[in-house]
């Protein structure tokens, strides 16, 4: 019974402000799928349209074959996991789990023991009768999860849940969170802050900014090929050079950047260059050499990786960064040239 | 280590709880006095004016009147006050500023002058019976306190489980009743004690809604006072402030009184 969630054209506005601008994304059936970003991108905002406790000034939302968008919240059958838990503080572990199950009317025999199994299931069934201030951050997010999960949801939604856990528990519940979701094969929208939970945890990562989705891919393909500059940057890509090509001959482009670096790129293998770009690699993206071609730079201090030397580079070009061979250690003020690696580097167009 | 308290202080201290109860002695003091006429200290020791209190009638009568205010006043409120202080909470960010002022002008305004136009309005104005215009006038007399206790409870609840109940299915109505209510209960409690004391002690926004036939016990002190400086007036007194001392009692034994100052 695992269906699709199909988001088309949503808008949302606060007042005058538009937080939502025609954002369209689909979830398949069993995928989960985090929306990333920093806050105020509208990730949160599209969660909530979702739960239906705000209304969209335009869009569609359907689950599967159900329109939810002017569904009552109460009435869009839709698992919830807060980032701040939000159990009910006046009723017991197995109460709390149970609630969903009361209001689809099943008799207290049966609440108690599919709440009791749900609870099993993530190792919480001996702190039933515990009331929610008893229990740790961590024990208390099981039990979100379990309340969330025993109605069976056709959709889960995480808003932030590991935000308020510390660093060890945030990498075993983002695993468990993960496996349970699989085990029922639970359609799922995910929203978080933090890059490396939304590569670990989802089929398909949203980067928003400003109200839009900017790229929808698998975790590589973002990791490996960000599709602009702002993707880029917020994959980690260390350097951006905005280049210009000079002159064409064949596959192979000479492009210039600023200060006049120049550089020899074959479209063979960096693929389509068009006549204004930018060259975005992360520190690994650039080999420092002694000599050959490349971008001359002058190394500045050197950091030690444990794989690598990592080098502040001063270039004609601006401030760039990147690691060189173990096998090869350059003191500060060394000259050296920085050679793209055409596999590590994305060509990007110009941000306006 | 015990802290050193400076005299003065320790004196000015003395001073404050003796100007706090001293007037609270001499009227215990009074309603014993085995004289016809208000005296301290008292002259011989007697329990009788005491019992004088239910031997007149309109003492009986005019305190069953006050109770029934009290009650039906408060309740009133609550039913205006929990939902306002809800809203005033659950909106804040989207409604004015001034709105959550206008719930505490009942205390701000002069108590003879929002009596009295509590007079021209409901009692005049509407032409509502008499016992009607006093349940109605206590309890927007009153209503600051339902509205500012209820809202205090309301102002660290996280209503982000509110949404968790819809989520679960859970109606908004139903998950009034059974998400957000149990939860501010204790401040429920609080606001229903003091508006209940509030209203029984209330002598100036009722001495402008009693009517013929009908009057509450304070007012009825103030009228037999007028005929008669005997110590019942005393005893009638030490009796409204056991009420009140009794029902802090049972505040303190199941709440704590900490929460009333919160």
């Amino acid at each position: 019974m695992t269906v699709s969630l199909t988001i088309e054209n949503l808008s949302a506005h606060y007042g005058t402000t538009q937080v939502l601008k025609d954002l369209s994304i689909s979830v398949a059936a069993g995928e989960l799928v985090s929306l990333l970003g920093s806050s105020g991108c509208g990730k949160t905002t599209t969660l909530r349209l979702v739960a239906g406790f705000l209304q969209p000034t335009s869009g569609r939302i359907r689950l599967g074959d159900r329109d939810l968008t002017t569904l009552p919240a109460h009435a869009r059958d839709i698992g919830l996991v807060f980032q701040n838990y939000a159990l009910f503080p006046h009723l017991t572990v197995l109460d709390n789990v149970a609630f969903g199950l009361k209001q689809r009317g099943l008799s207290k025999p049966d609440r108690a023991k599919r709440a009791m199994a749900m609870l099993e299931r993530v190792g919480l069934a001996p702190l039933a009768d515990r009331l929610p201030a008893a229990l740790s951050g961590g024990q208390k997010q099981r039990v979100a999860l379990a309340r969330a999960l025993v109605i069976e949801p056709p959709l889960l939604m995480f808003d932030e849940p590991l935000s308020n856990l510390d660093a060890k528990l945030r990498i075993d519940m983002r695993v468990e969170i993960r496996q349970l979701q699989r085990a029922n094969g639970t359609t799922s929208l995910y929203v978080t802050h933090d890059q490396e939970e939304a590569f670990s945890i989802s089929d398909r990562v949203a980067i928003m900014n400003a109200g839009r989705i900017l790229q929808l891919d698998t975790p590589e393909v973002l990791y490996q090929k960000p599709a602009s500059a702002f993707v880029a940057r917020f994959v980690g890509f260390e350097n951006l050079i905005r280049m210009k090509v000079i002159e064409r001959q064949s596959a192979i482009v000479a492009a210039e950047a600023a200060g006049g670096t120049r550089l020899h790129l074959s479209q063979d293998l960096f693929g389509p260059i068009k006549d204004d770009f930018i060259l975005a690699c992360r520190a690994d993206g650039l080999a420092v050499r002694r000599e050959g071609e490349g971008i001359p730079a002058v190394l500045g201090t050197r950091t030690y990786l444990g794989r690598a030397y990592q080098y502040k580079c001063e270039t004609a070009a601006g401030e760039i960064t990147a690691n060189g061979p173990l096998s090869d250690p350059l003191d500060a003020g060394a000259r050296a040239v920085l050679a793209p690696l055409p596999e590590q580097c994305c060509i990007l167009d110009p941000e306006d | 280590m015990a802290t050193r308290i400076h005299p003065l202080l320790g004196a000015f201290a003395i001073l404050v709880f003796f100007f706090l109860l001293a007037p609270l002695v001499i009227i215990v003091g009074a309603a014993l006095s085995d004289t016809t006429f208000l005296t301290f200290p008292p002259q011989g020791l007697t329990l009788r004016w005491f019992a004088n209190i239910f031997q007149i009638e309109a003492f009986r009568r005019t305190a069953i009147t006050s109770l029934q205010v009290a009650i039906l006043g408060t309740g009133l409120s609550l039913l205006i006050g929990i939902p306002a202080a809800y809203a005033l909470n659950r909106y804040r960010v989207e409604l004015p500023r001034w709105l959550s002022t206008l719930f505490v002008l009942p205390i701000l305004v002069p108590e003879i002058v929002f009596g009295f136009a509590l007079l021209k309005s409901i009692t005049i104005g509407l032409g509502l019976p008499v016992f009607i215009s006093l349940v109605v006038g206590h309890a927007l007399l009153i209503l600051p306190y339902s509205v500012r206790v209820v809202g205090a409870s309301l102002a660290s609840f996280d209503f982000s489980i509110e949404e968790a109940a819809r989520s679960l299915g859970c109606p908004p109505l139903k998950t009034f009743m059974t998400v957000v209510l149990p939860n501010i209960r204790a401040g429920v409690i609080a606001a229903f004690i003091l508006a209940f004391i509030t209203s029984i002690n209330d002598v100036s926004v009722s001495v402008f809604l009693t009517g013929p036939g009908i009057s509450t016990l304070p007012i009825q002190i103030l009228a037999h006072m007028e005929q008669f400086f005997d110590p019942t007036i005393a005893s009638v007194s030490v009796l409204l402030m056991l009420v009140t001392v009794g029902v802090m009692a049972i505040v303190e034994a199941t709440l704590g009184l900490t929460f009333l100052t919160k």
